[in-house]
């Protein structure tokens, strides 16, 4: 197994006007191929500044990030940019799709940005579509979708590219207990497939669909565990 | 990402605040159309002038008696020379610069024909006088050397004669009586139209010169003509041919230094080129006025991209999230001004052009729409799409993903 991700020294230290404050003191480890990982902590300890960075939406003040082999560091955002188009696919919490606009062209947005054609574009968002259970959903623009629904669009969105990597942070959080059961079957399912999961949560019911939990505590990772047997060995760095 | 899929995102988000984009737009067209009735108004009044200097004859001069400082005429006053048949075959004959020259009379009279009658202008010319303003007959014939010679009691008839006078009948061969005098119609002239000052040219007769000074005018001195229309042989003897003529009357009517002259020289091209000039100073200014419309109008686009940039960050942070490039936001945003430009141009010409079509319609003035300003004004409108949609588009293209995407 190859390591798709790995931190070694992350830190990310925010400057509000003369004040700093250190997110991520010195966060390193690995993920590998085919993994499901989720982390916990409380809140404020830091963990979507590091779904930032391991997104590529934001830069880590020191440390070294390689993804998928790539050092991420030394990249320039329009390569960034290709690299979250390519090769990450994002769950929010707040699905973050866009309104007034049909699922079927949410799901086809990356796509569009990789200079893929209509009609090849049309037909991969619709088996994305089929892949999260949305058959006959395509039409229905944003604001006629469920909850869960909408975050079905927004991994199938995310599935689309065949990323190597799928982030989500706190992609139940938005939502009721059976439908979060859902989404988090549907999780599985995809890990399944070999897509590997890095996902953020405060429950440890939805914790407990992964292989692994990190925990994160004032910006440093206190465990690191493999709780289910169906997940590979993870190996902290 | 391709320019289809770039449009269909533009007019998705113009559709979503279809007032707010119509009133952004509002300036941009009422801009374009001021430019396109303006330019086209302006157009029709050059092109109207440049139909008037042709209708008038290429290098003409105009030698007529008195001066142009006292403004009035002196005919035949305190023994004074006026011009005359024999002033005119001396220009003819010896100007170099001048190859041709009619000695004219006018005078204003009533034609008859049967019952008809028509108070017209009636003009003694030479053949040279058609010849100098390319006005050939329609039916019929011109007046010739011989009519002139022996004072024929002939006469040439404007369009506009003809029609008060004889309606659909054939007037060839008719008599009409000009101050009880009898005279056969032989030819009927070409339509005209107006003249640069605005008379009808068509409401004329034409008589034999000689004709008119013998028959017609009751002056002393019978070979009198009221002026000389001279035809330079080409535009750059234009100047050389007034000097010519001025000294050559300067020296037949015994014109020291001093001495007032009893004629004065007159440039017609000339004065229609101030006419023309104007007309485009005139359409300039106005074009200048509709174009700081356009301007306001580009202001307000800014304005409306920089609301949609704020109102649409979390949107720029999704598309940024999952792969758009600071390029790929700052050609949405900038091809949605454009759009909004170019929409407003299209209406703004077709409100201009319908605009200047009304205007002629109702004011009887012309208007001319040229393909090229219809070009500019497009062209334009984008233009200030371009110029002012840069700003809010790389004001877009500039957000940090992060912080786009937790705009709340
Ligand atoms: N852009 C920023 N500027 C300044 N401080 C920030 C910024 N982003 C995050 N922080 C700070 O960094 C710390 C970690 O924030 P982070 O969002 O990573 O927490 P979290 O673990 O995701 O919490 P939660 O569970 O509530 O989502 C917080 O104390 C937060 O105030
Ligand atoms: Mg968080």
């Amino acid at each position: 197994m190859s390591n798709v991700i790995t931190l070694n020294g992350i830190s990310r230290v925010f400057t509000m006007g003369d004040q700093q404050f250190e997110a991520l003191k010195g966060i390193s480890f690995g993920v590998d191929a085919g993994e499901f990982v989720a982390i916990m902590g409380a809140s404020g300890s830091g963990k979507s500044t590091c779904m930032n960075i391991l997104g590529c939406l934001d830069r880590p003040t020191s440390g070294e990030y390689h993804l998928d082999g790539l050092d991420v560091g030394g990249l320039d955002p329009n390569q960034l940019a290709a690299i979250r188009n390519r090769k990450l696919g994002f769950v929010f919490q707040g699905f973050n799709l866009l309104a007034r606009t049909p699922a079927v062209e949410n799901v086809e947005l990356p796509l569009v940005y990789s200079g893929i054609h209509a009609k090849e574009r049309r037909k991969r968002a619709l088996a994305a579509l089929e892949q999260v259970g949305l058959a006959g959903k395509e039409g229905n623009h944003t604001s006629q979708l469920s909850g869960g629904q909408q975050q079905r669009v927004a991994i199938a969105r995310a599935l689309i590219n065949n990323p190597a990597l799928i982030l989500a942070d706190e992609p139940t959080g938005n939502l009721d207990s059976s439908t979060s059961e859902e989404i988090m079957k549907l999780f599985t399912s995809l890990n399944q497939q070999g897509i590997t999961i890095i996902m953020v949560t405060h429950e440890t019911d939805v914790a407990a669909f992964a292989g692994r939990r990190i925990t994160f505590r004032d910006g440093r990772i206190i465990s690191d565990s493999l709780t289910g047997p169906t997940s590979p060995a993870g190996r902290p760095v | 990402m391709d320019l289809l899929q770039t449009l269909k995102i533009a007019l998705r988000a113009l559709r979503t605040n279809k007032m707010r984009s119509f009133l952004t737009m509002l300036g941009i067209i009422i801009g374009i159309a001021a430019v396109i009735a303006m330019m086209a108004v302006g157009a029709g009044a050059s092109h109207v002038i440049a139909q008037q200097i042709a209708s008038i004859g290429s290098n003409i001069i105009l030698v007529v008696p008195g001066s142009t400082t006292s403004g009035g005429l002196r005919m035949g006053s305190g023994g004074a020379q006026t011009l005359t048949s024999d002033d005119v075959r001396a220009i003819m004959n010896e100007c170099p610069s001048v190859a041709l020259a009619s000695g004219t009379t006018r005078t204003t009279s009533q034609v008859v024909y049967g019952n008809m009658n028509w108070s017209t202008l009636i003009m003694g010319a030479t053949p040279e006088l058609f010849e100098i303003r390319e006005w050939p007959v329609v039916s019929g014939r011109s007046i010739s050397q011989q009519d002139v010679d022996g004072a024929a009691k002939v006469c040439l008839l404007g369009q506009t004669v003809v029609d008060n006078l004889f309606g659909a009948d054939d007037p060839i061969g008719k008599m009409v009586r000009i101050k009880k005098v009898p005279f056969t119609v032989v030819g009927v002239l070409e339509q005209k139209g107006q003249s640069p000052q605005g008379t009808d040219q068509d409401d004329a007769v034409f008589v034999p010169l000689r004709t008119a000074q013998i028959k017609l005018s009751r002056s002393s001195f019978p070979n009198t003509v009221g002026a000389v229309i001279v035809q330079a042989k080409s535009e750059a003897l234009l100047d050389k041919s007034e000097e010519e003529i001025t000294s050559l009357l300067n020296q037949r009517h015994r014109i020291t230094n001093g001495k007032e002259p009893d004629f004065s020289t007159r440039n017609l091209s000339e004065i229609l080129a101030v006419a023309e000039q104007s007309s485009k100073a005139m359409s300039l200014l106005l074009g200048a006025v509709a174009s700081i419309s356009l301007i306001v109008g580009g202001i307000g686009i800014m304005n409306i991209m920089l609301v949609s940039v704020t109102e649409r960050t979390r949107e720029i942070g999704i598309r940024m999230a999952i792969g758009a490039r600071r390029n790929d936001i700052l050609l949405q945003f900038m091809t949605e001004a454009v759009l909004l430009t170019m929409i407003g141009g299209i209406i703004g010409i077709l409100l201009g052009a319908g605009g200047a079509m009304i205007v002629s319609r109702i004011l009887d003035w012309p208007t001319l729409i040229s393909v090229q300003s219809v070009t500019v004004a497009f062209f334009f409108s984008a233009a200030v799409g371009i110029f002012f949609g840069f700003y809010p588009a790389r004001k877009a293209a500039g957000l940090n993903p992060i912080d786009a995407l937790r705009y709340e």
